[in-house]
């Protein structure tokens, strides 16, 4: 005798995410681009002051073995008013950390529509696409888009003179802003 | 030669924008809803006001109102979706309209050179000449304007 086949409906393919808020707003990361989340006091590591006019959303910078972490404050990365920041994410594989208001929760995501073509400016780098949750649309934020190579490459340069012997020492920073 | 060039007989749905009436080529409209809840997030396109969502699916509002009148519509009667092809996908975009919709079957003149890139062609109804509206001109987010920079350095939320 044959045994019917049991057809199984496909897996719905998820991804987990955490909510954050930043500047007011709720945006969604995925939780595997999250190497670490940090209070802005608890950091270990010196962070200190950067200041390079190009970039006012990156203020300050703190090494982490060979490499420079610079802080991304992600209310002014997406154009938003500055509002007090409380928590870190040290992402995943990038030398960015990005400086948050606080964590809404950690949910499941099992749809990520693209963002719709008629967004055409930076947004296409900001976002990896689109999710909606409980009747609401949440942003799904790009981690690699916090800091291109070309800015990477500014802020390495401008660490690296405030590295530099001549520079008067910089001390520890209160990150909070 | 544009599409419209070879047909005479179009069917079209007239919009209205405030005083004015607009026409679109009735195959690009998708739906005419009413006004739902537009959710807005940080972005760099100033056209769009923020998206809808229609069926699961996430549509960008784009208010051509102020482009086309001078004006901003300061009522929404209902939005009209329509679609427009990017390469071999189809997207879409809702447009707020500030009354009724008609659906006309009516000849159409094609537009000339002097006339405005959003204009696809013209018709006359009513004793009045519309404009047929070009979707890619008037909506961002045509291949040509991908990725260009703004000026405006603030966000739109």
């Amino acid at each position: 005798m044959q045994l019917a086949t049991a057809h199984k409906a496909p897996a719905v393919r998820t991804e987990q995410i955490i909510l954050f808020r930043s500047s007011g707003q709720v945006f969604a990361i995925s939780s595997a681009s999250v190497q670490e989340v940090r209070a802005v006091d608890g950091l270990a590591g010196s962070p200190q002051a950067i200041n390079e006019p190009s970039l006012p959303k990156v203020r300050h910078m703190f090494r982490r073995g060979e490499s420079n972490l610079y802080v991304v404050h992600a209310g002014l990365h997406f154009g938003l008013r500055q509002t007090p920041a409380s928590l870190i994410f040290l992402l995943r594989k990038l030398r960015t950390a990005l400086l948050i208001d606080g964590i809404e929760k950690m949910t499941t995501m099992t749809r990520l529509q693209a963002l719709p073509g008629a967004f055409c400016h930076e947004e296409r780098l900001w976002y990896r696409g689109l999710t909606v949750l409980d009747q609401s649309v949440i942003p799904v934020v790009n981690p690699a888009g916090f800091l291109t190579d070309d800015e990477l490459f500014v802020l390495d340069a401008a660490a690296s003179r405030l590295m530099a012997p001549e520079a008067p020492p910089a001390g520890e920073m209160d990150l909070s802003v | 030669m544009s599409q419209m060039d070879q047909l005479d007989a179009r069917s079209c749905v007239l919009l209205r924008l405030g005083e004015r009436r607009f026409a679109l080529a009735a195959e690009q409209i998708a739906e005419l809803v009413a006004p739902s809840r537009v959710y807005r997030f940080a972005h760099r396109t100033p056209e769009i006001d923020g998206v809808i969502l229609r069926r699961g699916r996430v549509v960008p509002v784009c208010d051509v109102a102020e482009k086309l009148t001078g004006k901003k519509l300061t009522s929404r009667r209902f939005y009209l979706v329509a679609t427009r092809k990017r390469g071999t996908s189809v997207d879409c975009v809702a447009l707020p309209v500030s009354g009724e919709c008609e659906l006309i079957t009516v000849d159409l003149t094609p537009a000339g050179e002097s006339d405005s890139p959003h204009v696809a062609a013209w018709l006359s109804h009513d004793g009045e000449v519309i404009e047929v509206l070009n979707l890619d001109a008037l909506t961002p987010g045509s291949t040509a304007a991908v990725m260009q920079p703004t000026v405006a350095p603030e966000a739109h939320a």
